[in-house]
C-alpha cells in the first residue's frame, strides 16, 4: 500500500528529451491507467517509476520515499511485461515462486504460496509445465501471479493485455479489475487501448509527446476533454472537428457560414478567436432538411456497426462522420441534415489546441 | 523443405559443385582414404612396396604405453584449455552484455586474437613465458627454479593451454555474446523486478538459457583442442620436454615425419578421426536437439 508521487520528472536519450517534465500524483490504493499513443512516454514513465530506467531530472516518491537511487528490487513494486517475459527455463511454480526464492524465503512456506496465488488466477493444475507449454492467456497470469506473490505495494502493468487475442482481452481485464477490488494495491496501468483504459481506470491520464495532456476519472477526460488531442484520441468513432471563429459568447460561426451554439457558460472565448469545435458522432442528432443552422452534410458510405450504424461524409471540406441509433434506417439521400445540441459541443483553442472551457471546470494538468 | 529452386538441366548442377567437390576430395577424402590405406598395411619408410597387414598396426598401437601417456595428456590439455578458453569468454562476455563503460571497444579488441595465426601467437608467448625473460625472469629471481618450461613438463603444459586458450578466448567470446543479446532484455528485467540482483540473475536466468550456447562451444573447443594445438607445440615445446607436451596429434606428426613409421601414424590418424567423428555425432545427435528453450 503507497501512494507515488511524481515530481518535474524529465527523461532524455542523449540530446532527446522524451518526457518533459511530469508531474503526477497517484493515491494509494487506487487504479490508475496511463493512455497515449506510441512514443508518447508511457512506457517510460512507467519504467522509471519501477526503476528499470534512470531519472534524467526531477523526483519519483513511494510511500514518502524518495526512490531515484533505489534498485527496483528496493522500490516494493512488482510489473507484469507485455511479452510476460515468464523464464522459459522455470516451470510455472519456479516463475511464480522465483521473487520468494531470492528473497531466501524456506521451501515449505514457498509451495504454500505459489499453490495459494496460483490457485487465485486458476493455475493450480499447471504448477509443473514450462511456459512454452501454454497458451497466451495462461501465460498471462503466470506473469500476473509472479506479480501477486511479492504482496508488492505497487503493481506496475506495461500493456499486458496486447497480446491477446480481442476475447481474451476483455475477459482478463474483468479478473485484472476483480484482483484490485480485492487487493486494492496501488496500480499503475499503461495502454494505448482507449476501451481498455476507460474500463480499467479509477483516474485516466493522457500522454501526448512526453507531456500529460489531461488527468481525470474516465467520465471526465470523455465528456470534458481538456484539449484537442484527447477528444480526438478519446472515443471511437474518433471526434469531428471544425474549424470556427467565435461570433459572440455562445455562437460560433464555421467558415461555411453556419453558426453553431454551445455552452457559453462552460466555455468562454472572447468574439474573434480561432477556434476548433468538436462534436462525437453519437452526440448529432438527424433532422429534417431546411431546420435552420442545420449541418448538411454529404454523405459518401455507411457502416453497418449491429448496435448503430456510422454515416461518413464531407461537410465544410472536411470529413464528418454520425453515428445513428440501432434501428435508424440506412440513409438514402446524398444529403444528410444533423443538429449538434450546444450541450455535446466542445470548444478548442485553435492556436494552443486546449479547451477553451472555464478554469472551473477545467479538468487539465495542474 | 517443400520449396527450392529446380534446375532444369543436371550439368549445370555438376558444373556449379565441381569446384567445391573438387576441393572437398582432394584435401580431406583423398589424405582420409589414403590414412585409412595405410593403417592397414605396413609401408616402407623410404617407400617402394607394403604389404597388408590388418589391425595390426592398431594392436601394437594400443599395446604402447606412450600412446596412452599421449592420450591421457591429450584429455588433460582438451578440457583444462577449453575450461580455461570458455570460462574467460564468458566472463568477458557478460561484463560486455553488462554494457559497462567503454564495452564497444572492448568487444572489437576482444575479436582480434582469433584472426593471428596459431604459430605467430605461438611465438608471441614463446617470449612471454620465457623463463630468462619478462615477468618470469623476475619471478625466477625471487623463486629460484618455479618456472621453466624446457625443463618442467608441467610448466610446458600449463604454456600450451595458456597459448591455445588465449586464441580460442575470442572465437568462444563471440558466441557467448550472442548467446547473451539473444536473451531478451524484458527477462533480465523481470528478475530485477523480483529482486535479483546482478550475479545472482547471471547464476539463476543468464547461465541456464546459455546452455545451448554452452554445449555446443563445449564439444567445437574439445574437437578442436584434438587437432589445432598442432602450431602451438611445434614452435613452442616440440611435444618436449621428455614428451610430457606431445599430444595425439603431434606424436602424429613425430611418429610419421621424424620416425618415418607412416603405419603407426597413419592408424594414429584413424582412431583420432574416429573421436572428432564421434563428438561431432554428439554434436548433432543430442545437442543441437535437446536443451532448446522456445
Amino acid at each position: 500500500m503507497a501512494d507515488i508521487s511524481i515530481r518535474q520528472v524529465y527523461k532524455s536519450y542523449g540530446r532527446t528529451e522524451v518526457v518533459h517534465g511530469v508531474d503526477l500524483d497517484i493515491h494509494d490504493g487506487e487504479f490508475l491507467v496511463i493512455l497515449g499513443p506510441s512514443g508518447c512516454g508511457k512506457s517510460t514513465l512507467l519504467r522509471m517509476i519501477a526503476g528499470l530506467e534512470a531519472i534524467s531530472a526531477g523526483d519519483i516518491l513511494i510511500a514518502a520515499k524518495r526512490v531515484n537511487d533505489l534498485e527496483p528490487r528496493q522500490r516494493g513494486c512488482a510489473m507484469v511485461f507485455q511479452n510476460y517475459a515468464l523464464y522459459p527455463h522455470m516451470s510455472v511454480a519456479e516463475n511464480i515462486g522465483y521473487a520468494l526464492k531470492v528473497a531466501g524465503i524456506a521451501k515449505a512456506e514457498r509451495l504454500r504460496r505459489i499453490a495459494t496465488v496460483a490457485a487465485t488466477v486458476g493455475l493450480g493444475d499447471f504448477l509443473d509445465r514450462l511456459p512454452a507449454h501454454l497458451s497466451g492467456g495462461q501465460r498471462q497470469r503466470v506473469a500476473m501471479a509472479r506479480a501477486m506473490i511479492r504482496e508488492p505495494q505497487v503493481f506496475l502493468f506495461d500493456e499486458p493485455l496486447s497480446n491477446l487475442d480481442a476475447q481474451l482481452r476483455v475477459q482478463m481485464r474483468i479478473e485484472i479489475r476483480r484482483l484490485h477490488r480485492r487487493l486494492a494495491t496501488t496500480s499503475v496501468f499503461v495502454t494505448h487501448d482507449q476501451i481498455e483504459a476507460m474500463t480499467l481506470a479509477d483516474r485516466l491520464v493522457v500522454m501526448n509527446g512526453g507531456t500529460i495532456e489531461q488527468v481525470g476519472t474516465p467520465s471526465e477526460v470523455y465528456h470534458r476533454p481538456a484539449s484537442r488531442f484527447v477528444g480526438s484520441f478519446i472515443g471511437s468513432p474518433a471526434m469531428n472537428f471544425l474549424a470556427a471563429t467565435i461570433a459572440r459568447p455562445g455562437i460560433a460561426t464555421i467558415r461555411a457560414g453556419h453558426a453553431i451554439a454551445f455552452a457559453e457558460t462552460d466555455f468562454t472565448a472572447p468574439p474573434g478567436t480561432q477556434v476548433e469545435i468538436g462534436i462525437r458522432p453519437e452526440d448529432l442528432i438527424v433532422t429534417s432538411p431546411g431546420t435552420p443552422d442545420a449541418i448538411e452534410m454529404q454523405v459518401e458510405f455507411q457502416e453497418e456497426l449491429g448496435a448503430g450504424r456510422l454515416v461518413h461524409g464531407r461537410f465544410a471540406e472536411q470529413d464528418f462522420i454520425v453515428q445513428l441509433p440501432a434501428g435508424h434506417k440506412p440513409v438514402a439521400s446524398l444529403s444528410l441534415f444533423v443538429l449538434a445540441p450546444a450541450q455535446a459541443v466542445h470548444v478548442f483553442d485553435a492556436q494552443t489546441g486546449r479547451s477553451c472551457r472555464a478554469a472551473a471546470c477545467s479538468t487539465g494538468p495542474a | 523443405m517443400e520449396h527450392h529452386a529446380q534446375f532444369r538441366t543436371r550439368w549445370l548442377v555438376a558444373l556449379l559443385l565441381a569446384p567445391q567437390v573438387l576441393l572437398v576430395f582432394t584435401f580431406f577424402y583423398w589424405p582420409a582414404g589414403a590414412a585409412l590405406f595405410w593403417a592397414f598395411t605396413l609401408e616402407q619408410p623410404w617407400g617402394g612396396g607394403n604389404a597388408f597387414v590388418g589391425f595390426d598396426n592398431f594392436t601394437s598401437l594400443f599395446a604402447d604405453s606412450f600412446y596412452w601417456a599421449s592420450v591421457g595428456r591429450t584429455i588433460v590439455f582438451a578440457l583444462a584449455s577449453s575450461c580455461l578458453a570458455m570460462g574467460m569468454a564468458l566472463v568477458l562476455a557478460l561484463f560486455c552484455d553488462r554494457q559497462l563503460r567503454g564495452y564497444a571497444y572492448y568487444r572489437t579488441a576482444l575479436i582480434w586474437p582469433y584472426a593471428v595465426a596459431a604459430p605467430a601467437a605461438a611465438v608471441a608467448f614463446r617470449y612471454v613465458f620465457a623463463p630468462e625473460a619478462g615477468v618470469f625472469a623476475g619471478l625466477n629471481a625471487m623463486y629460484p627454479g618455479l618456472w621453466n618450461p624446457a625443463m618442467s613438463g608441467t610448466d610446458a603444459m600449463i604454456m600450451i593451454i595458456i597459448a591455445y586458450s588465449w586464441k580460442f578466448i575470442s572465437y568462444n567470446f563471440i558466441f557467448f555474446l550472442a548467446g547473451l543479446q539473444a536473451i531478451p532484455r524484458s527477462l533480465i528485467e523481470a528478475a530485477a523486478m523480483d529482486g535479483s540482483g546482478v550475479l545472482r540473475r547471471m547464476r539463476d536466468i543468464q547461465l541456464p538459457l546459455l546452455t545451448p550456447t554452452v554445449f555446443f562451444l563445449l564439444v567445437i573447443n574439445i574437437t578442436d583442442s584434438f587437432v589445432d594445438s598442432f602450431g602451438i607445440i611445434d614452435i613452442t615445446t616440440e611435444g618436449g620436454p621428455a614428451k610430457a607436451t606431445n599430444l595425439m596429434v603431434y606424436k602424429i606428426y613425430f611418429d610419421g615425419f621424424k620416425g618415418l613409421d607412416y603405419s603407426g601414424a597413419a592408424a594414429q590418424s584413424i582412431v583420432l578421426m574416429v573421436l572428432v567423428m564421434a563428438l561431432t555425432f554428439v554434436q548433432f545427435r543430442y545437442v543441437e536437439r535437446k536443451i532448446h528453450y522456445k
